[in-house]
C-alpha cells in the first residue's frame, strides 16, 4: 500500500470449478458502491476444471490503471495457490486460508496468517464452495467492513436459491467474521469511501455496449477466447436493445455476414480473436472493394496459431495492417482502456460509414476480459451519429444512379437494396463507376485506375477527424516511453514510479494505427532526448511498423510476450536498466507463477 | 413492400414487368450454348410472371462462370467471394427481411468452398431461395473437378479419371433441414420457371440445384448425355415424405429424377423466428442509438 493514497491490492487464487468468480463478484460489487476505483485482471487457463487461476483486485480512492505490483491480502482455496504466491507477501500483508485442508509453509517475516478452521465455523458443512463465503466473512474484518455489506449482498446473491442456501451462506460468514475478530488483527488502515458509487464493467461488456450505443443493429461471432464476451453480452440484451446476434458456423460466415448484414445500411460488428480474424480477413478485402461500411474487432491472445487461449499478446498488428490481398483503404484503431473501447466503437462506426470502408479494432485479453470501475458520468450512452453519405429514402425522379461514382472526394453516395430509384449492383470484383464487372472481359486499364484511386483518395481528410497522438507528462523529459492500446495503463504508472527513482519520463500513447499520425509522431519523438518503445511482441510489430512510417529510429525497446501483461515495475525497471546502458531490449522476468 | 418475402401478387399498384426488364445492364459472357442462359431466363420470367419490381430483389452469388449472375440480371445485387454468398445474403435478407432475396452459383461454389455454410443455411432455413447451376465441373478455372462430378470423371486435375464420390446436394440439403428441396433443367425453361417462382413464393430456404451443362468443359455429362435420362417426378410423389424424396433424389444412371422433391410449409424460417423482427420493420431502416429509458437500465445493470 502507498503511504498517500489509499492504493490496496487482493488476490483470491485456487483451481478452476472452485468458485473463485462468486466471492470475486462480492467483493467487486462491495468496492464500486463504497465509490472505490477497481481494476482486476484474471490470470487463468483454458480448462473447465483444475490448473491455476488467479484474480487480483485493485482498489484505491484514485483512478487505478493497472492490476499493480503487490498485494495486501491473498485468499487461497488451494494449496497449489498458497505454494506459488505465499513468497511473495511481504511485511504488513494478510493471507486467508482453510487451515483444515491447506499448509501454509514459510511465510516472510510480517505476513500475519489468517488460518480458517472451515469444518467448525461451517458446521461440518459438505459444500465445498463454503470455504469462499468463510474467507468473504474473515476478509470483511480484516479490510474494516461492516458485516452488515457482506450480509445484503449474499442475501441478495443466494435469494434465487432459497432461503436455507441464504441462511447457511451468511451464518458460516458471520461465524468466520467473528473468528477472525478474535484472531486476527485488521489492517491498520479500514477499507475507504469514495466520492461516489462507481460503476463496473468487462472491456468486452464495453465494446459491446460501445456498439449498441453507436446503433449495431446486427452482431455475429464465432465463440473464441477472449472475444466471446462481446458474444454473451450481445445474446443477453439483443432482445432490449433491438439487436439481432447470430452464432455462426465459422469465422468466415461471421464476416460475410455481418457485411452482407451491413449492405442493408444496418449498422453491423463482429468480434473475434487473432485465429478467427485470420479466417474473415479475405471478407475484409470484400468490404474495401464493395465499400461497404464494418466493424471488425479482434482481441488479441497469445499467438501465433491457436497459442495460449487465455494470455495476452500484442501481436496481431502486422495481420491487421496486412488483412486480405490487394490495396485498399482501412481504419485501425487500438483502445487503451475500457471506456475507450467503449467510445471508440461509435466513433469508429462514423468513420467507416463516412468513408465506407472496414474498420478493425484491435483489442486484448488485458483489456477485455479485464473488469473495471468506471465513473458512470463518464459513460457517453448517446453518441454522435454520423452516417456519411447514405442514402435511405427513395427516388422517383429518374436520374441514372452511379453507386461508384467518381467523386472529388472518392466517396460515391451510398443507396441501399430495397429503395426505389437506386438498383445497382456491388461487387467484390472491380467494377465500373454503375458496379457492372470490368474483371473480365471488360477490363479496361483507365477504368481500373480511376477506380482504384477513387477509393484510394477517400481518406484524404481523415485526419481532421481523429485526434493526434500528444505526450502525457512533462515536455522535456529524459526519456519517451512509447507504447500503443493496451499498455497505456503500466506506463501510466511506471511514470510515476520512475519520478520516484529521479528519472523524468513522458509517455506518447498512440491509438490510431491507421491512419497513423506520421507529422506529429515524428515531431514529438524527434525531440525527444531518448525514445523506448513498449509493447507485448517479441519482434517489436509496433515499433517496426512506426519505423516504416516514419523513417526513425529509436534508443531502446521493452517488450514482453510471456503472456501477462505487463506490471508497472516492470516497465520502470526496463527504463532503469535501458538508462544506465545495461541492454537496449529489456525483457521483464514474470517472478509471479500464474 | 409487402411483409416477408413471400410474394404478394395481388394489389400491385405498379405495371407489371415483362422477362425483359429483368435484363441486366450487360449481356452474359457465357460460351454459346451454356446452361446457365437458360436459368437466367428463366428466373426473368418468374420475377416477371410474380409482379416483382426489380428493387425489390437482391440478387447474391458468389464467383465463378454462373455467379457473375447478378449482372445480368436487373434488380440489387452483390457479386461476393468465392463460395461465401449464402451468408453476405443471409444477413442482408436478416437486415432487410422485406427484400426477396435469390441466392445464384454454381457446384464449386456452393458445394465446394461453400460447403460449410450450404449445411448451415439448410438447418437454419433462412427464407432464401438457392439457385445452384450445376455442370459438375469448374468451368472458370477451365475445368477440373468439382464436388458434384461423377466418380471416375477425366478432368485437368484428374486426368486419369476421379477417385472420388460426388455429393448429392438434394439429399444432403434435406437431411440437413432445408424447407423446399428441387431440380431443374436448363433446358426445360417452363419447367424451372415454375420451380422459381414456386421457391420464391416458399417462406424458408429453397433450394433448386439446376442441371446447367457446361458445354466447353464437361463432354460427359451434355445435353445429349441428360434427354434421355432425365425423368419428370411422378405426379403422385408426396414431397411431403422426406424419406421418398431422399430416395427419388439418389437414382443416378439410366434414370434421373427432376422436379420438386420435397416441401414442408409448417417450419417457421428464420426471421420469423427471430425475436427482433416481430415488430418495427426492417432492422436496416430503424432508429439508431438507445432511448434513454434503455441507457437507464444498462447503468443500472453495472452499479
Amino acid at each position: 500500500m502507498n503511504s498517500d493514497k489509499y492504493d490496496f491490492a487482493i488476490s483470491i487464487g485456487g483451481a478452476a470449478g472452485q468458485g473463485i468468480a462468486a466471492p470475486g463478484d462480492v467483493l467487486a460489487w462491495i468496492f464500486v458502491r463504497r465509490g472505490l476505483h477497481l481494476y482486476t485482471y484474471n490470470a487463468y487457463q483454458s480448462i473447465i476444471r483444475g490448473g491455476h487461476i488467479f484474480l487480483t483486485f485493485r482498489i484505491s480512492t484514485e483512478k487505478v490503471y493497472t492490476h499493480g505490483d503487490q498485494l495486501d491480502l491473498l485468499i487461497c482455496l488451494n494449496q497449489d495457490t498458497m505454494d506459488r504466491h505465499l513468497k511473495h507477501m511481504g511485511p504488513g500483508t494478510r493471507v486467508i486460508y482453510n487451515s483444515d485442508t491447506i499448509e501454509p509453509g514459510e511465510a516472510q517475516e510480517g505476513v500475519q496468517l489468517c488460518g480458517m478452521p472451515v469444518k467448525e465455523l461451517s458446521n461440518d458443512s459438505r459444500n465445498k464452495l463454503v470455504q469462499n463465503t468463510a474467507a468473504l466473512g474473515v476478509s470483511m474484518h480484516l479490510l474494516g467492513l461492516d458485516f452488515g455489506i457482506l450480509e445484503e449482498i449474499l442475501t441478495q446473491q443466494f435469494m434465487r436459491k432459497g432461503q436455507a442456501v441464504v441462511d447457511e451462506n451468511v451464518g458460516v460468514a458471520r461465524a468466520a467474521y467473528d473468528h477472525a475478530i478474535a484472531n486476527f488483527p485488521a489492517f491498520p488502515e479500514a477499507t475507504p469511501e469514495g466520492e461516489k458509487p462507481q460503476a463496473w464493467w468487462a472491456g468486452n461488456d464495453a465494446l459491446a455496449m460501445g456498439g449498441a450505443c453507436a446503433g449495431v443493429k446486427f452482431y455475429a461471432a464465432y465463440p473464441m477466447s477472449p472475444s466471446t464476451g462481446v458474444l454473451h453480452w450481445m445474446a443477453k440484451h439483443a432482445r432490449d436493445l433491438g439487436i439481432m446476434v447470430r452464432q455462426v458456423e465459422d469465422e468466415i460466415g461471421v464476416a460475410t455476414m455481418t457485411i452482407g448484414a451491413a449492405t442493408t445500411g444496418t449498422r453491423a460488428m463482429c468480434a473475434t480473436s487473432g485465429g478467427g480474424f485470420a479466417l474473415m480477413t479475405e471478407a475484409v478485402g470484400s468490404a474495401g472493394m464493395m465499400e461497404i461500411p464494418v466493424v471488425m474487432i479482434d482481441v488479441q491472445r497469445a499467438g501465433p496459431s491457436t497459442g495460449v487461449p487465455t494470455k495476452t499478446e500484442q501481436g496481431d498488428l502486422w495481420q491487421m495492417l496486412g488483412a486480405s490481398q490487394g490495396d485498399f483503404p482501412r481504419i485501425i484503431v487500438a483502445p487503451k482502456d475500457a471506456l475507450d473501447a467503449f467510445n471508440t466503437v461509435p466513433e469508429l462506426f462514423n468513420l467507416v460509414d463516412r468513408y465506407q470502408c472496414p474498420g478493425l479494432i484491435l483489442s486484448d485479453l488485458l483489456i477485455s476480459e479485464g473488469r473495471f470501475s468506471v465513473d458512470p458520468d463518464d459513460i457517453d450512452f448517446h453518441p454522435k451519429i454520423d452516417r456519411g453519405e447514405l442514402i435511405l429514402e427513395p427516388s422517383t425522379n429518374g436520374d441514372e444512379y452511379l453507386r461508384y461514382k467518381y467523386t472529388e472526394s472518392g466517396i460515391s453516395p451510398r443507396a441501399v437494396p430495397g429503395l426505389e430509384g437506386y438498383v445497382h449492383v456491388v461487387a467484390t470484383d472491380e467494377h465500373d463507376e454503375d458496379g457492372v464487372l470490368i474483371s473480365d472481359e471488360f477490363t479496361n486499364p483507365t477504368k481500373r485506375r480511376l477506380m482504384v484511386e477513387k477509393r484510394g483518395r477517400k481518406m484524404q481528410d481523415i485526419f481532421e477527424h481523429v485526434a493526434a497522438p500528444e505526450i502525457e507528462g512533462q515536455e522535456d523529459a529524459d526519456v519517451t516511453l512509447v507504447g500503443w492500446g493496451s499498455t497505456y495503463g503500466a506506463i501510466h504508472e511506471a511514470l510515476e514510479q520512475l519520478k520516484v527513482e529521479g528519472i523524468t519520463a513522458n509517455h506518447l500513447p498512440i491509438k490510431w494505427i491507421v491512419p497513423f499520425h506520421v507529422k506529429e509522431i515524428t515531431e514529438i519523438l524527434s525531440n525527444s532526448k531518448k525514445v523506448i518503445v513498449i509493447e507485448n511482441s517479441y519482434s517489436g510489430q509496433f515499433f517496426r511498423y512506426m519505423r516504416s512510417e516514419t523513417g526513425l529510429n529509436v534508443d531502446a525497446h521493452i517488450r514482453k510476450y510471456d503472456g501477462e501483461p505487463f506490471m508497472p515495475h516492470q516497465v520502470a525497471n526496463g527504463v532503469q536498466e535501458i538508462l544506465a546502458e545495461n541492454t537496449e531490449i529489456f525483457v521483464p522476468e514474470h517472478k509471479i507463477m500464474v | 413492400m409487402a411483409a416477408g418475402s413471400a410474394v404478394d401478387t395481388e394489389e400491385r399498384p405498379v405495371t407489371k414487368l415483362t422477362a425483359k426488364d429483368f435484363k441486366g445492364k450487360v449481356d452474359p459472357d457465357w460460351c454459346p450454348g451454356c446452361g446457365d442462359f437458360g436459368v437466367l431466363n428463366s428466373l426473368q420470367k418468374a420475377c416477371a410472371e410474380l409482379g416483382l419490381q426489380p428493387h425489390e430483389i437482391l440478387t447474391v452469388s458468389g464467383i465463378g462462370c454462373s455467379s457473375n449472375f447478378p449482372g445480368y440480371f436487373n434488380s440489387y445485387g452483390m457479386h461476393t467471394l468465392h463460395g461465401r454468398s449464402l451468408p453476405y445474403a443471409t444477413g442482408a435478407k436478416m437486415a432487410n427481411h422485406e427484400l426477396t432475396v435469390i441466392v445464384t452459383g454454381g457446384d464449386g461454389d456452393g458445394y465446394g468452398i461453400g460447403g460449410n455454410h450450404f449445411t448451415h443455411l439448410s438447418r437454419r432455413n433462412v427464407d432464401l431461395t438457392y439457385i445452384v447451376m450445376d455442370n459438375q465441373i469448374y468451368g472458370l478455372t477451365v475445368g477440373q473437378v468439382s464436388p458434384t462430378s461423377e466418380f471416375g470423371m477425366k478432368t485437368k486435375s484428374t486426368p486419369f479419371g476421379s477417385v472420388e464420390m460426388p455429393l448429392n446436394p438434394l439429399t444432403a440439403a434435406i437431411m440437413n433441414g432445408a424447407t423446399f428441396v428441387a431440380r431443374g433443367y436448363s433446358a426445360d425453361p417452363k419447367g424451372l420457371t415454375d420451380l422459381m417462382s414456386q421457391a420464391i413464393q416458399h417462406k424458408g430456404f429453397a433450394l433448386i440445384d439446376v442441371f446447367s451443362p457446361c458445354v466447353t468443359f464437361n463432354k460427359d455429362n451434355t445435353y445429349q448425355w441428360f434427354k434421355p435420362r432425365l425423368e419428370k417426378l411422378e405426379e403422385d410423389h408426396d414431397i411431403s415424405d422426406w424419406k421418398s424424396a431422399c430416395e427419388k433424389a439418389m437414382f443416378w444412371g439410366e434414370k434421373i429424377y427432376y422436379g420438386k422433391f420435397f416441401q414442408i410449409e409448417d417450419r417457421p424460417s428464420l426471421g420469423e423466428l427471430e425475436p427482433v423482427l416481430r415488430e418495427g420493420g426492417p432492422i436496416c431502416f430503424r432508429e439508431l442509438g438507445l432511448t434513454g429509458e434503455q441507457s437507464d437500465e444498462l447503468l443500472k445493470e453495472m452499479m
